[in-house]
């Protein structure tokens, strides 16, 4: 699960690491008023999706005056926010954080994630702050500094050193940036995140570290002891068919093509999206509806992507082993008949009483194309759009 | 011969009074797997379709002499589950449940280091040794015994389709296994390839990866150096979106690493015979192997 920024600060807050005064705000007359409280200019107006590079896309502003930033919290609230990572159609800005600006010495790059690799949470740093990390890595990999703390034992004092001292810091900021190191792992690890990211920490003109940015993913897995967390989830910055699937325990992603598909388990549904493509179309969907999928599951993801405007076509994959053929085919009757198909629906069933299976879907009366084998399936479904 | 698992392992289900453990402990003794013991806290002495029940899994070992373990136990309880099986002298440790917190798996992984046994998974379909012994909830029947095919797959179903079309195809297996879908798993794709080396029987070898983390890769190059056996290789989910999660918790392309077509890559440097079409494969492993 993804937080706002704003919400992360406010985590760093609460384990002490530090970060600029600031809040958020809904309006232009919310962000005016943090604005003011903030005792002097310049201030900082940044946008709040859940997507990198806001910077880029015009989503961050540095406000000199009250003027200016009533000025661009108008311009960036509302606005739909393009970057390389929300994909060609944007992000509507609804919430700004605004936030005391600083004087900026030195950027940084500072990172902790869990390694899967080495089963253990890795450190990332770099001096090259700001940047994206990802070109840095690739382009000049010896500038990432890399440290591995086994989970057993915690975060040590030589850890802290080493990071500290490979960055470069000056000696009169070591200490602080030490304890905020640690800070960050205590969060990172009581919070069961998966990324914490700050780019860029900031060595100050006063030689004060502190966190300008805060990217922060929870562990979905683990929000059974984070009540807390869950409230932060913003449904907003999700796509609502994928939200409504989420409420029937189905892992939905909408996607670009027009081929929408329902396959029951992760890998197979990936490997049925591939064959869509292969076979010359373009799928308009990922759906699992679980391994041990029942009738049930199959019909609520019928009827969330039949409401999906741009699907030409459907597959359904199911492979039904334990949980026999014949049930998937009532349930597959009993939703295209609730949801009243128009487009062509390609079924292609193997398993446990597939034969029974198939009888019933002759014997409904509705227009289902029958699928021999996964690559037939695959083709009959390209052809029909 | 096989991998791991035989007629000989004798099986203990940590959850085995829960509605998935009952179910899937039944199917697997109707194929033929020796149940011998259950466990559920707080039910020691009660008996699971004449399966006896035990409070602990020290108990179980003790009194039935179980080598291996099914866990179904929720993923709030799955990490405890685990180290206990571990620290009683399980040998072998499969892991069917789906869902438990990275940090937990993180923490388990780390104290495995000092245990000798074997963990498959965590959100695994389980390993089969056709004819002779399933522990998981793939479905039994559409497995052919007598090898020569090893089957490892990040997937369940996906290692279903798989299976089924060997069989169609009259190849059968030795073993046919799920390391899991998560992003820290027990025995990796490497452990695996290396017992099927070593395994007379096992003549080929089907390795089905998917998007996300660097695994294939790394099993690539060790396929290189150390398989002498044919491998035909198939990756899941070229088409993909960065940054999404597909389903299962570990198949996610962060950062421009762990896509479908650096590990085809990968694999097709390495001399593994990469199947770019599922609706295919059973046909290229029979003129492979």
């Amino acid at each position: 699960m993804k937080i706002h920024e704003y919400q992360a600060k406010a985590l760093f807050r609460t384990f002490g690491v530090p970060v600029p005064d600031g809040g958020v705000a809904f309006s232009v007359q919310e962000a005016v008023d943090v604005a003011k409280g903030l005792g002097g200019y310049p201030v900082v107006v940044k946008a709040q999706i859940h997507a990198g590079g806001r910077g880029k896309g015009g989503g961050v502003k540095l406000a000199a005056s009250e003027v200016e930033a009533e000025q661009y919290a108008g311009e960036i609230l509302g606005m739909t926010l393009v970057t390389h990572q929300t994909g060609p159609q944007g992000r509507v800005v609804k919430r700004l954080l605004v936030e005391a600006g600083q004087k900026i010495a030195k950027e940084f790059y500072l990172s902790i994630l869990v390694d899967r690799a080495t089963a253990g949470i890795m450190i990332m740093a770099s001096q090259e702050g700001g940047m994206d990390i990802e070109e840095v890595a690739a382009r000049t990999p010896e500038k990432i500094i890399k440290v591995r703390i086994n989970p057993l034992v915690g975060i040590q004092g030589y850890h802290l050193r080493q990071v500290g001292f490979e960055l470069g810091l000056p000696k009169a900021a070591l200490k602080e940036f030490s304890t905020l190191l640690k800070n960050l792992y205590t969060l990172f690890v009581k919070n069961d995140c998966s990324l914490l990211e700050i780019n860029p920490l900031i060595l100050t003109e006063d030689d004060r570290v502190m966190a300008i940015d805060a990217k922060l993913d929870i562990d979905s897995n683990a929000l059974f002891r984070h009540k807390d967390l869950l409230e932060l989830r913003d449904l907003d910055e999700e796509d609502p068919l994928e939200v409504e699937a989420s409420k029937f325990n189905l892992n939905y992603i909408n996607l670009d093509g027009n081929v929408g598909n329902i396959v029951n388990g992760a890998g197979l549904a990936m490997a049925t999206m591939d064959i869509i493509k292969n076979a010359g179309a373009e799928p308009a969907n990922f759906m699992d509806v679980g391994g041990g999928a029942t009738a049930e599951m199959v019909e609520n993801a019928l009827s969330i992507i039949l409401r999906d405007k741009k699907v030409k076509a459907v597959l359904i994959n199911i492979f039904g082993g334990i949980l026999r053929c014949d049930v998937f085919a009532e349930g597959i009757v009993s939703a295209a008949k609730k949801s009243g198909i128009t487009i062509p629906v390609v079924v292609r069933m193997e398993g446990t009483n597939v034969e029974r299976g198939k009888e019933i879907l002759a014997q409904s009366g509705l227009n289902l194309i029958n699928a021999m084998n996964l690559k037939d399936a695959a083709e009959k479904v390209a052809a029909a759009i | 011969m096989s991998i791991f698992v035989d007629k000989e392992t004798r099986l203990l289900v940590q959850g085995i009074t829960g509605k998935e453990g009952q179910f899937h402990t039944r199917q697997c003794i109707e194929y033929g797997t020796r149940v011998v013991a259950g466990v559920t806290p707080g039910k020691g002495g009660q008996k699971m379709d004449g399966v006896p029940v035990f409070n602990t899994v020290a108990e179980a070992v003790k009194g039935t002499g179980a080598n291996a373990s099914m866990i179904f136990v929720p993923p709030p309880f799955c990490a405890d589950a685990i180290m206990e099986a571990a620290d009683s002298g399980i040998d072998l440790i499969v892991v069917i449940t789906e869902g438990i917190p990275v940090m937990d798996m993180v923490r388990v992984k780390n104290f495995l280091v000092t245990k000798t046994c074997r963990l498959i998974g965590p959100n695994c379909p389980g390993i089969i040794t056709p004819g002779e012994c399933k522990i998981g909830i793939m479905p039994g029947k559409i497995h052919m015994p007598g090898g020569p095919a090893g089957v490892v797959s990040r997937s369940g179903t996906l290692t279903y389709e798989v299976v089924d079309q060997l069989t169609k195809l009259g190849i059968g297996q030795t073993t046919c296994l799920g390391i899991g879908g998560d992003p820290i798993i027990g025995t990796n794709f490497i452990d695996v390839l290396e017992a099927f080396e070593n395994d007379p029987d096992t003549r080929g070898i089907v390795m089905v990866g998917e998007i996300g983390g660097n695994a294939e890769e790394e099993a690539a190059a060790f396929i290189k150096a150390h398989v002498t056996k044919p491998v035909v290789g198939f990756i899941a989910g070229l088409t993909a979106p960065p940054g999404r999660r597909m389903g299962h918790a570990g198949a996610i392309i962060s950062g421009g690493s762990g896509t479908g077509q650096a590990k085809i890559e990968a694999m097709e440097k390495n001399g593994i015979h990469v199947c770019k079409n599922l609706g295919i494969l059973g046909e290229v492993c029979k003129s492979v192997f």
